[in-house]
């Protein structure tokens, strides 16, 4: 199987006023086609940045990230974006904003079928009869829904979320896993997802990649081994139990505190 | 409120206070020559109808011509401030100075560049006095854009236009409003500041300054309460504009 996404020696650093910020250091990571990659780690290693180089919002200072064998030097239309913040455009509808992608990368598709996508796509998520509210109408979970929907509406190869789920309730956060793993099933992409819940990492994630403290070095990749169509239950398995153990020892390694 | 309430309420503030007023001059026993009073209005309106709406027609094109040009101008400069540090830093050093001159000092600069010019003189200073808070809100909404917003669609490869079009300027529509409220009412001094100091002049504010000279106070504060009339309707003309492009922005009250 190929790699989709390759990440190869990448160093990166920001200039501050302080000098140079190296947040990133030789990190090579590889992605195989299909896969979902959960990036955990400390905070202010370096994810954020990890996946703005990765959309190609940024260029690494060295080193280089790959696509379907193609070096990314820009961004390309093949991506679908999730941050923390859902980033709702008020102005529109839910369902105009989840339309809003395909606004840029499919500007000829009549909007009949513009609409017929993004639908079915609400409808998946549960937000079927929303289509019309403002954001400012839907709960923080709802917002976050959309803003999946939107993320995904023109059938991109990659999917970057940066903590999507960080600053939602427990309950919306799991409702939420098993919403991205059945949209999983149902649309075939390749996943890089940035976390701090090591139970979301472990739920979704087919490996788990631990980066160290800043500047982020590839500390830890575990191999997830559980059934693609898992139940949250899962979670309370001693499969899981272990796994999530070894992470959190991992945690503790890269804050250069000791292992237990 | 109900819709009936909305309406009224702000009719009967209006009719107390003019009650108010009413009273405060009959209790002072002050004569026309000194304060003039709102039951004398009446008849100074219909004595000088013809100037009424002459002069009141030409006080309300000016002010919106120059205001039409703050917008655009004003929009200009945000976008320059909002989108490039480099201008934000040459400009508002300059932008803030040239604000707290009072135009009024402006007004013999300008009347002898454009000597009779009175039109252009007018929309000028319009235009000088209300462009300010229009540059300086628009400058802000973009400035401080997340950057999450403008990184959804520039991961998709979207140009920097298309970026403004969907994203910066819908977005900044609410505070550019709150700017156009306060230009409009500046906009309205700086053509009666012209209008009242330049000889000759036509308007309202040249209404005004013949009222004063012919010692008709009636006609003076028949002249006032024009203005506030005119202020009025303008303002609420950007409220209906506000509403049908930036409505989304009010938030349902519970």
């Amino acid at each position: 199987m190929t790699n989709l996404i390759e990440i190869r020696g990448v160093t990166h650093a920001y200039r501050t006023k302080t000098g140079p910020l190296q947040v990133l250091d030789d990190l090579t990571i590889s992605v195989p086609e299909g896969e979902f990659c959960a990036v955990v780690g400390p905070s202010g290693c370096g994810k954020s940045t990890l996946t703005r180089l990765v959309a190609g919002l940024m260029k690494p200072d060295t080193g280089a990230v790959w696509l379907h064998g193609e070096r990314v030097t820009s961004p390309r239309k093949t991506v679908g974006m999730a941050f923390q913040n859902p980033v709702m455009l008020e102005w529109r509808t839910i369902l105009e904003n989840v339309m809003l992608p395909l606004e840029i990368v499919a500007p000829r598709m009549p909007r009949a079928d513009r609409e017929a996508r993004a639908l079915h796509l609400l409808e998946m998520v549960g937000l079927m009869g929303f289509e019309g509210k403002r954001p400012s109408q839907l709960s923080g979970g709802m917002r976050q829904r959309a803003s999946l929907c939107r993320a995904i509406v023109h059938k991109p190869d990659v999917l970057i979320m940066d903590e999507p789920f960080g600053a939602l309730d427990a309950f919306t956060r799991e409702d939420l896993w098993q919403t991205m793993r059945d949209l999983r099933a149902a649309e075939p992409f390749t996943c890089v997802l940035i976390t701090h819940d090591l139970r979301e990492s472990v739920f979704l994630g087919d490996q788990v990649i631990v980066l160290s403290g800043r500047p982020a070095r590839l500390q830890y990749v575990l191999n997830v081994d559980l059934p693609a169509d898992r139940s949250i239950d899962v979670l309370f398995t001693p499969e899981a139990t272990d796994m999530l153990h070894l992470l959190r020892d991992q945690i503790r390694i890269a804050q250069g505190r000791e292992a237990h | 409120m109900s819709r009936t309430q909305q309406i009224l309420v702000p009719f009967a503030a209006i009719l107390a206070f003019l009650g108010l007023w009413e009273i405060i001059v009959w209790v002072n026993g002050w004569p026309n020559y000194k304060m003039a009073s709102p039951s004398d209005l009446g008849p100074a309106f219909w004595k000088y109808r013809a100037m009424f709406l002459e002069m009141g027609w030409q006080t309300l094109w000016r002010t919106v011509a120059g205001l039409a040009l703050a917008v655009a101008f004003g929009t200009f400069l945000g976008m320059l401030m909002g989108f490039s540090a480099l201008a934000r830093a040459a400009l508002y050093p300059l932008l803030v100075g040239f604000n707290a001159i009072p135009k009024a000092t402006l007004v013999p600069v300008i009347a002898l560049l454009f000597i009779g010019q009175h039109d252009f003189n007018t929309v000028l200073m319009a235009f000088l006095i209300s462009f300010f808070p229009i540059a300086v809100s628009v400058g802000i909404g973009l400035s401080t854009l997340e950057p999450e917003y403008r990184d959804i669609l520039r991961a998709l490869g979207a140009s920097r236009l298309t970026i403004f079009r969907k994203i910066a300027l819908p977005k900044t529509l609410p505070e550019f409003f709150g700017a156009l409220k306060v230009s409009v009412t500046l906009a309205f001094i700086g053509t009666n500041l012209v209008e009242i100091v330049s000889p000759h002049g036509r308007g309202l504010g040249a209404l005004f300054k013949s009222g004063e000279t012919n010692g008709d106070y009636p006609l003076m504060f028949g002249v006032l309460i024009a203005l506030a009339f005119l202020g009025i309707v303008l303002y609420y003309g950007v409220v209906v504009l506000e509403r049908v492009f930036a409505g989304w922005a009010e938030r349902p009250q519970h």
